[in-house]
């Protein structure tokens, strides 16, 4: 446990490694990345299995930093940060595994991959709003290096377009953030202390602070309608920085609504819960609506990725202990999802076929040229429609259950969502995989597909990705028990009273 | 007062330095140098140069007293050591630039004349006599025309030059109707006297007359809308290391010496508000505005710079006004921390343009290839100026925004003020990464892709504003505790 912040140190100090190695060896680059990152996985596993669940959180450093501000370094864990640890470590051993490809700038793409990991263990283990927020920035900015070099489709468009909307995102949480500490006359940055300076403020500046920091986290969430950075975000990305952005970046701003927004303002959230709900309703709908009709294979996996993310952010506007609970297990659930549907459209399929059409894909037999790339596509498909047995199906059912107790509106809302997923996946599976086996269009296109077999890079990061879904779809307890604990705290049950009533 | 000359150049051995470090390298090269290449000659003159700024460093060190000297014309507060050391650091920055990039004539007129701009901004960061300040304030502004002015080959730089002049002329005569309209005001021309005379007096309608006069200079000072006109044109056609020093260090020293004059001599006048707040707050607000937007239209990188200082130098008056309350740290560590990006950027645009063109954009297009260090480099620097973390500009603004927030909430014009500076932070992430995209992504034009050699002592300098930009961005305090 406390080794958790070595994935950290970890992280960065692979990021220079990978950059002075890179110069001469993409392969060394390489070696110096999958280390990094599975030693992160590593120290997260071990944390975890040494982990007893507790209400709060477990403080793992806290050192004086800045005293002029009042700024501590402080790093802690609970449940639901180590879930997203772990989750951090699998996406990003994963990546690395579905990067493996990479040879130009190789160097360069390591070291920028590994400082966002590096940023992102940061946010999931910061106590201290300041420590939070420097990691959260420090996490934006590699995003734009790693689209705009080695992304596809309209990189430079894409990735700029992001990382304005993460900053300005993260702009509006600095803004709350600030004012919460003026107005609230804080002692210094910690989050308890901030609690302590919300509740000095009247509950006018809470609605509008609330507004504030919640919006811009969730906008990293791709809340419905300030989601549309992600799907251009993700189809321009390579694909390691697609499973990353989907896997853990989106999570990013999901826990940072869980974490910072909802403990500081409860009064704010009780405000703004109803107007979340329908927004996050709209964006499962919308999205989902938007998935079915899209030509791209890749657009359908990034819409796809805002839809379920609308039931995170569901998850947590239901306000009440196990549709949250259900809002991180999806959190875990998508980011390994996500980075699966990703790596099979990004890196199986078109670094093979280099084409994202569906109707390009569907003139190929894809299922016979690339039976393993079918396979876990079907696999990580049938995870994303919620179907039991895989880790979607514990996650929505408990964030629907949940919700159903504040507002069975939104639960029925949410419901058509996942009948949708189940239309917009099964298209997807259908069309690019087993499409038409008419031989006169069939068979030229076949004899032309120079399909390279799929790697063992390719196949590792695979299995440890469904793995990962078919253990937590078959032992859900496995995190829920981590995580229940967690929205005991006090902190968190003053946030999450609302939804009860 | 019966003057004690020991103790006066005990005060002022930094400066004495400098200007003797100035004097030498001239007599030296017109004696020894004569004869040797230009590049030697450039060797030699900056060598000494920067023993005598080592040397000043030393003594600025020595000379710890804190206090008022020579009959309260000199302040030796922390503030005052904290700016000479930051303009210390920022002229050596500059001048370790110059070997193997400037490519002027007359090597140790150019240095000489950067040491006595160093001088004066020195001196403007003790000044507590109207007159030694506006003494000191010349003496930088005049070494900065003739820096500004130095490259006799490119018509940009004279008419860079011409206009910084004019401009600074005018903002001088201002300077000084308002100091002459202050001692009329009080008959002292020392900041605590004018204070205690003012703070005596009721508000006048000559006083609001004074202030507006210092205002005018400061704006101008600052490159703060509307007295900005001057930047872009000089940024763009000074020689790249004298716009560094123009960037940097004279911001430094400028902020200091105003705001010592407006926290002390005339903060004091008008009870918990000052009267000079509301006209700062308009300032800083139009700047911003106008910085940040015009940024995004620029294709010329060095009036993307000017403009983005403009922007930045909004920011600064916000401290100038969080200063009243809650002291010169954060203000000076803004600055300084400023001034080390700028002063790289500057040095990354000279190193470029000993292989070749760096005006636009464009000039920049695979960087990455063709030096990674340089790339590497102007990557922390901008990053800095965009103020992400863990790079100083971030901490910086973030205990700006802060204070700011915290003088008046959202009742006062500084709470509003950090509000809209840090959404426009988000408008100016999108200039900066246009910057970092030609470096990182475009790739070279055909023709530029010959790698750059980076001459030794440039490239230490870089490395050494990099590595304080991070160290000073991780460990703030350590700077803080320097001011307080």
């Amino acid at each position: 446990m406390s080794a958790l912040p070595f994935t950290i140190y970890v992280s960065f100090t692979g990021a220079l490694l990978a950059l002075a190695v890179g110069a001469r060896s993409a392969a060394r680059a390489r070696l110096v990345a999958l280390s990094t990152a599975v030693a992160g996985l590593a120290i997260t596993l071990v944390a975890g299995a040494g982990f007893t669940p507790q209400a709060g959180l477990h403080t793992l450093v806290d050192l004086p930093w800045i005293a002029e501000a009042g700024i501590r370094y402080h790093l802690a864990a609970d449940g639901i940060s180590l879930t997203l640890v772990v989750l951090t470590g699998l996406a990003a051993t994963a990546g690395v595994l579905f990067s493996w490809n990479i040879e130009e700038r190789a160097g360069e793409f390591f070291a920028l991959y590994l400082a966002l990991i590096g940023g992102v263990y940061g946010v999931f283990l910061s106590a201290d709003a300041f420590t939070l927020f420097a990691f959260y920035e420090i996490a934006i900015v590699p995003k734009y290096f790693l689209i705009a070099i080695w992304g596809s489709t309209n990189r430079e468009h894409g990735a700029m377009k992001l990382v304005l909307y993460s900053f300005a995102g993260s702009a509006l949480v600095l803004a709350g953030l600030l004012w919460v500490h003026a107005a609230g006359a804080a002692t210094g940055f910690g989050l308890g202390e901030l609690i302590a300076a919300a509740a000095r403020v009247s509950p006018g500046e809470q609605i509008a602070m609330f507004a504030l920091v919640f919006l811009g986290f969730a906008v990293l969430a791709g809340l419905f309608p300030f989601h549309t950075w992600a799907p251009t975000g993700h189809v321009a990305a390579p694909t390691a920085a697609s499973m990353l952005l989907a896997g853990v970046v989106m999570k990013l701003g999901a826990y940072g609504c869980l974490r910072v927004a909802l403990p500081l303002f409860p009064e704010g959230f009780a405000f703004w819960q109803p107007t979340i709900a329908w927004l996050a309703v709209a964006g499962i709908l919308y999205a989902g609506f938007i998935a079915l009709v899209q030509d791209d294979f890749k657009f359908v996996i990034g819409y796809s990725s805002v839809s379920h993310m609308g039931f995170v952010l569901l998850g947590l506007a239901a306000g009440n202990p196990p549709a949250v609970a259900g809002a991180v297990l999806q959190m875990f659930s998508h980011g390994v999802i996500a980075g699966l549907l990703f790596a099979v459209v990004g890196r199986m399929v078109y670094e093979r076929t280099h084409t994202r059409r569906l109707a390009d894909l569907r003139a190929l037999p894809l299922h016979r040229a690339l039976p393993f790339a079918a396979l876990v596509f079907v696999i990580a498909g049938l995870a994303s429609m919620g179907l039991p047995g895989f880790s979607g199906f514990p996650a929505e059912l408990a964030i629907l259950i949940g919700t159903w107790k504040t507002s069975p509106a939104w639960a029925l809302g949410a419901g058509a969502g996942v009948v949708l997923a189940a239309a917009f996946t099964l298209r997807a599976i259908q069309v690019a995989f087993f499409g038409t086996t008419d031989k006169s269009a069939a068979q030229p296109a076949a004899a032309s597909l120079p399909c390279e077999p799929i790697t063992l890079p390719e196949r590792a990061g695979a299995m440890l990705l469904v793995a990962a879904t078919v253990y937590v779809g078959l032992n859900p307890d496995a995190l829920l028990d981590w995580i229940t604990p967690a929205l005991q705290s006090p902190v968190m049950q003053a946030a999450l009273k609302g939804g009860v009533s | 007062m019966k003057p004690n000359y020991t103790e006066l150049f005990a005060a002022l051995s930094p400066e004495a330095a400098l200007i003797v470090g100035a004097l030498l390298v001239v007599v030296l090269d017109l004696t020894l140098g004569r004869k040797k290449i230009a590049e030697a000659r450039w060797h030699a003159a900056v060598r000494i140069a920067l023993l005598a700024v080592g040397l000043a460093g030393c003594f600025t060190f020595a000379s710890g007293r804190p206090g008022a000297e020579f009959g309260g014309a000199f302040m030796l507060d922390a503030l005052a050591q904290a700016t000479r050391y930051s303009v210390l650091v920022l002229a050596a920055l500059s001048l370790a630039l110059l070997p193997g990039t400037a490519r002027m004539r007359h090597p140790a007129e150019f240095v000489a004349v950067v040491l006595f701009a160093t001088a004066g901004f020195s001196v403007m960061a003790t000044a507590q006599n109207l007159l030694i300040a506006f003494l000191a304030l010349e003496l930088a502004s005049l070494s900065l025309y003739v820096l500004a002015g130095f490259d006799k080959t490119r018509p940009e730089s004279a008419e860079a030059a011409l206009k910084y002049f004019l401009f600074g002329g005018v903002s001088a005569a201002f300077l000084l109707f308002g100091f002459s309209l202050l001692y009329g005001l009080t008959g002292s021309i020392e900041l605590n006297v004018i204070a205690r005379e003012l703070g005596a007096q009721a508000a006048s309608p000559l006083l609001v007359v004074a202030l507006v006069m210092v205002l005018v200079a400061f704006g101008f000072k600052a490159a703060a809308v509307p007295f900005h006109l001057w930047a872009p044109d000089v940024y763009q056609g000074a020689p790249a290391p004298a716009a560094a020093l123009i960037a940097s260090a004279s911001k430094v020293a400028g902020f200091t010496f105003f705001a010592r004059l407006l926290w002390s001599g005339t903060g004091a006048s008008s009870g918990q508000a000052p009267a000079w707040m509301l006209t700062l707050a308009i300032l800083a607000g139009a700047s911003l505005l106008l910085g940040n937007v015009a940024a995004l239209a620029q294709r010329n990188l060095r009036r993307l710079l000017a403009y983005s200082a403009i922007a930045h130098a909004g920011i600064m008056l916000l401290g100038v006004m969080t200063g009243t309350r809650f002291g010169p740290g954060a203000l000076l560590y803004y600055t300084f921390t400023y001034g080390l990006a700028t002063v790289g950027t500057f040095g990354v645009i000279a190193i470029i343009e000993r292989a070749g063109r760096c005006q636009d954009l464009d000039d920049l297009a695979g960087l990455y290839r063709r030096s990674p260090l340089l790339a590497g480099c102007l990557l922390m620097f901008v990053l800095s100026l965009a103020g992400i973390p863990p790079l100083a500009g971030f901490f910086g603004k973030f205990l700006l925004f802060s204070q700011a927030l915290r003088l008046t909430g959202l009742t006062g014009p500084a709470g509003w003020l950090a509000i809209a500076a840090i959404a426009l932070s988000a408008v100016a992430l999108y200039y900066y990464l246009i910057v970092l995209k030609r470096a990182f992504v475009t790739p070279a034009v055909a023709g530029t892709e010959a790698r750059i050699a980076v001459p030794l002592k440039p490239a230490l300098a870089l490395l050494l504003a990099a590595a304080l930009l991070l160290a000073l961005g991780v460990f703030p305090s350590s700077a803080l505790r320097l001011v307080t």
